[in-house]
């Protein structure tokens, strides 16, 4: 008889992972990275899109090395603990398309669940409504799950197909070293950075990767997630995941007073704009994205990690999403959003509902 | 006979759903589950538990894992 054996997915082991992250995150803030911005995972895919140019937004182009410690950590707990499992085709061109919404929806309120939490934790009032709108675009997400809504199983698969998105982080990781940053140049051969802005606000280079190859490692064990912490807290009543998404917020909260971080308010907040229906509306968005896709951004990229390859083309939805949202205006700033910020929400939502409904096994 | 229920290369929540689906389907007696990833057999074996059920054994194959619950 085998039983569970992990450590990690024990209560407390997933209390101790949201500590962590709650510590390294706001150190990654004092260390560089944009206020209450430690980390994100829809800013830095969508600052990754903008350093391979698949868009020319100047004040957000950064090859962020968080993302690829968060697939790269995951990989090697993955090999770790023997639980590498390459697998593919559960309706990829879905979970493509649910990753572009999604990042969309993030980019309408500046930031993934993630950021949500460490904007409140920073005292940035706004997050308040994004995450009331994340809550309730994974509410109507389990609405969808109880009618059964599924995106159909993987199969397994070769080892090299596991294998190809933790390698294409690599590659990435190898363009950072051989096209590091030149003062003063929003080029670099030819990747692309920025001069001003959030792009050009960034932790040393190898603090960056250690934190995320870490927080990678502990959230693959533990499987941490943000969307998870809401749909099972509403489908299941279940507190697990919900257990560790409080305790990172709090404790990048206590952080945060610790290192000077807290700055509460709604106006002039960091990287954040105060329209509030489209804090919410993006949110509501992102969320039912990420519910519908069965994870949130973190969780997606950890999955890719760990050989999920329908899970890493939701991660390249997003990255193409980041594209989308910055070429054609639908992204926000701190003015406020974009101008065609409200219309892509409303195209987001309607496709959303599309997938839900449409995706139903007869019973 | 044990109810079976195959979560094999489904992704969450699916597992946890079918596996309460069938706990209030069947009560009591024992149900098997098999899924494909650590992540599944964690979350099917806590939500069974959640309900009163016991984990009576995890068997590991090749690429999947045999969960056998169990209610008097």
């Amino acid at each position: 008889m085998k039983r569970i054996g992990n450590i990690f997915a024990t209560k407390w082991g997933i209390i101790g992972v949201g500590a962590v992250i709650g510590i390294l995150a706001p150190l990654l803030q004092k260390l560089g990275n944009p206020a209450n911005m430690g980390i994100c995972v829809a800013c830095f895919e969508r600052d990754i899109a903008g350093a391979i140019g698949l868009h020319r937004a100047g004040v957000v182009q950064y090859m962020r090395p968080e993302i690829i410690g968060f697939v790269l950590g995951s990989l090697i707990a993955a090999y770790v603990f023997k639980e590498f499992r390459p697998r593919v085709g559960s309706a990829p061109i879905v979970r493509f398309v649910l990753g572009v919404f999604a990042m969309i929806g993030a980019l309408v309120f500046l930031g993934c669940p993630w950021r949500a939490w460490l904007r409140l934790a920073g005292g940035d009032g706004n997050a308040i409504f994004g995450l009331l709108g994340l809550v309730f675009g994974i509410w109507i997400g389990t609405l969808f799950f109880k009618a059964g809504y599924n995106l159909g199983r993987t199969q397994p698969t070769y080892t090299s197909v596991g294998w190809l998105f933790p390698l294409i982080m690599l590659g990435f990781l190898a363009l950072r070293f051989i096209f590091p940053p030149v003062d003063g140049q929003a080029k670099s051969g030819i990747l692309f950075y920025s001069l001003k802005g959030p792009g050009a606000m960034h932790a040393p280079l190898l603090v960056s990767l250690i934190f995320g190859l870490i927080i990678g490692f502990i959230a693959q064990r533990s499987r941490f997630c943000t969307t998870g912490a809401f749909r099972d807290l509403i489908l299941f009543r279940q507190t697990h995941l919900f257990s560790g998404v409080v305790a990172f917020g709090t404790v990048a909260f206590i952080t945060n007073l610790i290192l000077g971080q807290f700055h509460p308010g709604f106006v002039k907040q960091p990287v954040a704009h105060n329209m509030t229906i489209w804090n919410f509306a993006g949110m509501m968005l992102a969320g039912l994205a990420f519910a519908l896709a069965g994870g949130c951004p973190g969780r997606q990229l950890f999955l890719s990690g760990e050989g999920d390859g329908d899970a890493a083309i939701f991660v390249i939805g997003m990255i193409v999403g980041a594209g989308f949202s910055h070429n054609f205006g639908l992204a926000s700033s701190p003015k406020g959003i974009g101008p065609h910020g409200m219309a892509a929400v409303i195209i987001g939502l309607l496709v959303c509902l599309f997938i839900g409904i449409t995706m139903r096994e007869k019973a | 006979m044990a109810n079976v229920v195959d979560a094999r290369g489904l992704s969450c929540p699916q597992p946890v759903l079918m596996t309460l689906d069938e706990i209030k389907k069947v009560n009591s007696g024992q149900i098997e589950i098999l899924v494909d990833t650590d992540t599944s057999k964690e979350n099917v074996s806590r939500a069974a538990e959640s309900q009163g059920w016991k984990v009576v054994d995890i068997q590991a194959e090749a690429q999947e894992y045999r969960i056998i619950i169990e209610k008097d």
